[in-house]
């Protein structure tokens, strides 16, 4: 048959049979081990239909962790297959595979994710609302995500990985040279979750400028709320590039339209262009909400105002509108000629400007200050030197003419890691403790996290440290080997060391959660961390309508104020509270986007045709649907308030 | 702890760039004035960027060394303090002079990199079509008359400019110690400028990744004194065989080659994807010219200025 041929995987080694046979395993025990509980009916009613904020985001961030392993093991091949020269733990085709996907899985479906997690959990609470503005949409939002990352690592087992590189470039990603489904893989998964990033923007710009809390006007929201904003916007107007860009792809790879090939018109710098216009402003996307997330962390934990709030939201327009201008500095070497180059080389070193300001005031904040090491306050403070030594290698590879000498070298693969793990996994890291009191009702060992920290702080210099200098040594990128005599093996084999402490690290946030989940303390209070903002003001575990009455805001730090100056956060009297309802439809049509994914990547038509009516059939259901919601009375409101307050 | 630590990180920094003293690290040990201007550019670029590195590791290890709790009373309560609108506009100003500093280097530099070689404008360049196939390099010598796979030889003290494209994916055409980098592409041939001061051997190589065999896409190149490059090129030219499209063909299929040298060019039965003043091909040949002039009038510029020489 035919289509068994193309199930096949292009290049099968023990461990992707291995893999098949652990998936398989893991799926049976996930669904006989919810049958034999009888949770079925659990599951489905307060999960798989929720389209409470607060859950989506804990699903967000599930699913954010489940793929940081995924990327996290990924990595390790890729350092343990480079820390010896002439290596065969993997061969080309296999690391090829594996540094594609790790840079998709990370970026997309670990990065972006994990921040929309805590985005969809916290800016509802910090600007005072209910809910997002439109609920079942955040849950199309996270559905198809989930899907778009489900079918992207499938890819493995069934029928081979995409292999050429996170930036698919063409002419290499196109049939001619990439010829398993790999990149259809590539070009639908993201797709699918493309969509749901760009429906989340949409939802949280209409919700954070619509349903502020009476008294928040925009220069009161905090700073988090402001990152997220911002953020969302970026979101709006790159990923449908993106959108196009993917499109034009799948063209290409499906039904023989010539967009990026070598001949008929077709142009490769077309896909680099469209690539990098959404890929530039994509690394903001993962940063500034990071940024948000530390200026909380840090304000609450030097235990004052954050320093400079005006000029930090100044700076993060700047960033937001520069991040558009920038992107031909990912081709210098595509032949621009010195004009074009010298143009970006501005553009892309100014960005370093209002990034400067915001290290600074932190820098300013922390000045008599009183700070509290916490494990969300390590990693914030620990990302400050790092980041700035990726920010500054960052103004190097800017300039065009030493470009010329880093690009495509390990020196890159050094700057964007410096950039990205202390900028966004060590602030959702940060996040995720900080915030995780208020979405579970206990603490995480403070001692666990900071042994934690310290290996992925330590093995993350020990692993990209020496990339700075291979990559001044020659070092390409994505070489799957290299002979002893370019006497690169010593610093690999450092850079694999790192690698462990790094695993070790994130094995500990686990054995974390484990522990905590088991162990820690129930009986903490509303405000642990004694932090400043509006989502520390209503109880835990947070009651299904977030606030009983909608609090009033006069400053940055309303919280902090009501309780160090008496502001009364909570005037008038408890009224009913209108709250949407659940429903199975987000979830049920994002599985036929699965199957339409599916069907598409294999050239299945007729099932993609069916696919596609069923998903018209879903919206066609929505658009007919006569559901507003329900009230909740304002007796059941009570008892429950009286319940959260007589547990403390 | 976080002193230790810091202290840790600058130590570890220090005993690594030392070692790079020892054994000059390849991009920054140029044998070319077109890498020594890079080098050059790379290096102020270091000592700028450890001025910024230094005054925010002052600042944080004072912050966070006098500012803990635990050095403070326990009444101590931090006051609320807005900003200075003086200290920000110190932040904002310093950070924009050194941009427009850096700006001012690689504009000057890109110019520079991307033009004939300083010293070397009174002569006419060596030409060399270096054109990459999956996954090897076939360098044709156009006034020589002869071509090599996977290696190169070079005169000393000649501008040479090299014509960079593909029959396959993006690849980038790298010699670390004589010069950066640039894209080999299918539809496009663009212009690298290097010249070599001293005689040796280099390492060079394709550095954009394109497919499995892209690790192994090395070559060899030998610089040579003048006298000694003519009589390299007499030699093969008395002892090559002469490359034919069969030939030519047989060796564009993917995988790996070693190195082989013949006499003529591939470029008279397979041209280079250009008219004679490069541009575009863009499929039909009789669009070319317009093409080539409305919509990459800055790859036209620049090879016009390459022409003028």
């Amino acid at each position: 048959m035919d289509y068994f041929d193309r199930f096949a995987v292009p290049h099968p080694s023990p461990a992707i049979y291995a893999s098949m046979v652990a998936i398989g395993l893991t799926m049976i025990a996930v669904v006989a081990g919810i049958t034999y509980f009888k949770k079925w009916g659990y599951l489905w009613r307060e999960w798989l239909t929720t389209v409470d904020h607060k859950r989506i985001g804990i699903m967000y961030i599930l699913a954010a962790l489940l793929m940081l392993f995924r990327g996290g093991v990924d990595a390790l091949m890729m350092r343990a297959q480079t820390a010896i020269p002439d290596n065969g733990l993997l061969d080309g085709q296999h690391y090829n595979e594996v540094f594609t996907t790790h840079g998709v899985v990370m970026i997309l479906f670990m990065a972006m994710p994990f921040i929309i997690g805590l985005m969809n959990i916290v800016t509802p609470l910090q600007i005072g609302a209910r809910d997002v503005a439109f609920p079942r949409l955040n849950a199309v939002s996270f559905w198809l995500f989930f899907m778009g990352a489900m079918l992207f690592n499938i890819s493995f087992v069934v029928g081979g990985s995409p292999d050429a590189g996170w930036t698919s470039y063409f002419p290499l990603a196109s049939n001619d040279f990439s010829e398993s489904v790999g990149s259809n893989y590539y070009a639908i998964a993201i797709q699918i979750a493309g969509i749901g990033t760009l429906l989340t923007g949409i939802n949280f710009i209409v919700t954070i400028l619509k349903m502020r809390a009476p008294g928040m006007n925009l220069m009161k929201m905090p700073m988090f709320t402001w990152s997220i904003l911002i953020t969302n916007f970026i979101i709006v107007f790159a990923f449908p590039v993106l959108t196009v860009a993917l499109a034009l792809m799948t063209m290409d790879r499906l039904f023989g339209t010539q967009f990026f090939t070598m001949a008929n018109g077709g142009s490769d710098m077309l896909w680099a262009n469209l690539f990098w216009v959404w890929g530039h402003p994509e690394v903001y996307i993962v940063i500034l909400p990071a940024f948000g997330i530390y200026s909380e962390i840090i304000s609450t934990f030097a235990r004052r105002n954050l320093y400079g709030y005006n000029s930090m939201v100044i700076s993060m327009v700047a960033i937001s509108t520069l991040s558009f201008i920038v992107w031909a500095h990912h081709f210098y070497t595509m032949g621009h000629g010195a004009m074009v180059n010298g143009i970006f080389s501005i553009t892309t070193m100014a960005i370093a400007v209002p990034t400067g300001v915001k290290i600074f005031n932190w820098l300013f904040t922390l000045w008599k200050g009183k700070i509290v090491f916490t494990v969300p306050m390590l990693y914030s403070l620990a990302f400050i030197p790092i980041f700035t030594l990726g920010g500054v290698t960052g103004v190097m590879l800017a300039m065009a003419s030493a470009d010329y000498q880093y690009h495509n070298t390990m020196f890159l693969v050094a700057h964007f890691h410096y950039v990205l793990i202390p900028g966004t996994v060590f602030a959702v890291l940060a996040g995720f403790t900080y915030w995780w009191p208020k979405m579970f009702g206990f603490m995480l060992s403070e001692k666990i996290g900071k042994w934690s920290f310290w290996f992925i702080t330590i093995g993350f210099n020990v692993t990209f440290f020496p990339m700075f200098i291979t990559g001044l040594d020659g070092q390409a990128r994505r070489m799957y080997t290299y002979s002893e005599s370019t006497g690169y093996g010593p610093l690999n084999m450092l850079s694999f060391v790192g690698a462990i402490g790094l695993a070790i690290g994130f094995a500990l946030i686990v054995y974390n959660i484990y522990w905590s989940t088991r162990y820690a303390s129930r009986n903490i209070s509303n405000d642990p961390w004694d932090a400043r903002s509006l989502e520390w003001a209503t109880h835990t575990p947070i009651p299904e309508y977030n606030f009983a009455i909608v609090p009033t805001v006069d400053s940055t730090e309303a919280f902090w104020d009501s309780k160090k100056k008496g502001f009364k956060l909570f005037g008038g009297k408890v009224e009913k509270i209108h709250m949407p309802n659940n429903s199975g439809v987000p979830f049920i049509m994002s599985c036929i986007f699965f199957v339409w994914g599916f069907a598409m990547v294999f050239s299945m038509w007729i099932i993609a045709i069916i696919a596609t009516i069923g998903i018209f059939a879903c919206m066609i259901h929505r658009s007919f649907e006569k559901d507003h919601g329900r009230y909740i009375s304002v007796e059941e409101i009570e008892e429950t308030e009286n319940k959260l307050r007589g547990a403390k | 702890m976080k002193i230790k630590w810091a202290l840790l990180t600058i130590l570890f920094t220090i005993a690594t760039v030392l070692t790079g003293c020892d054994n000059p690290l390849m991009v920054l040990d140029p044998k070319g004035p077109v890498a020594a201007t890079q080098a050059d550019v790379i290096m102020i670029s270091i000592w700028t960027m450890a001025f910024v590195v230094l005054v925010v590791m002052v600042l944080y290890i004072f912050m966070i060394m006098k500012y803990r709790a635990s050095k403070q009373r326990d009444d101590y309560e931090p006051p609320h303090i807005e900003g200075s609108k003086v200290l920000e506009i110190i932040w904002v100003a310093i950070p924009i002079l050194i941009v427009a500093f850096l700006s001012v280097v690689t504009v000057k530099t890109t110019n520079e990199v991307e033009a004939t070689p300083k010293g070397y404008g009174d002569q006419e360049p060596l030409i060399i079509y270096a054109s990459s196939s999956n996954w090897k390099w076939h360098f044709s010598y156009p006034e020589e008359d002869i071509e090599t796979v996977n290696y190169l030889f070079l005169p000393t003290n000649r501008p040479i400019e090299f014509k960079l494209y593909s029959f396959g994916p993006i690849s980038s055409f790298w010699i670390p110690q004589l010069g950066g980098q640039k894209y080999a592409m299918s539809d496009m041939v663009n212009t690298l400028h290097l010249a070599a001061d001293v005689p040796g051997e280099y390492m060079g190589r394709n550095s954009n990744f394109s497919g499995s065999g892209f690790a192994q896409q090395t070559f060899n190149v030998n610089v040579l004194s003048a006298e000694e490059y003519d009589k390299w090129v007499d030699e093969i030219k008395a002892t090559a065989k002469p490359i034919t499209e069969e030939k030519f063909n047989e060796l564009l299929k993917p995988g790996h080659v070693g190195q082989s040298t013949y006499t003529g060019t591939h470029l008279e039965f397979s041209p280079a994807p250009e008219g004679e003043n490069a541009g575009h091909d863009h499929g039909s040949s009789d669009k070319e010219e317009n093409d080539s002039k409305d919509s990459h009038e800055e790859h036209s510029e620049h090879s016009n200025m390459n022409h003028d020489h």
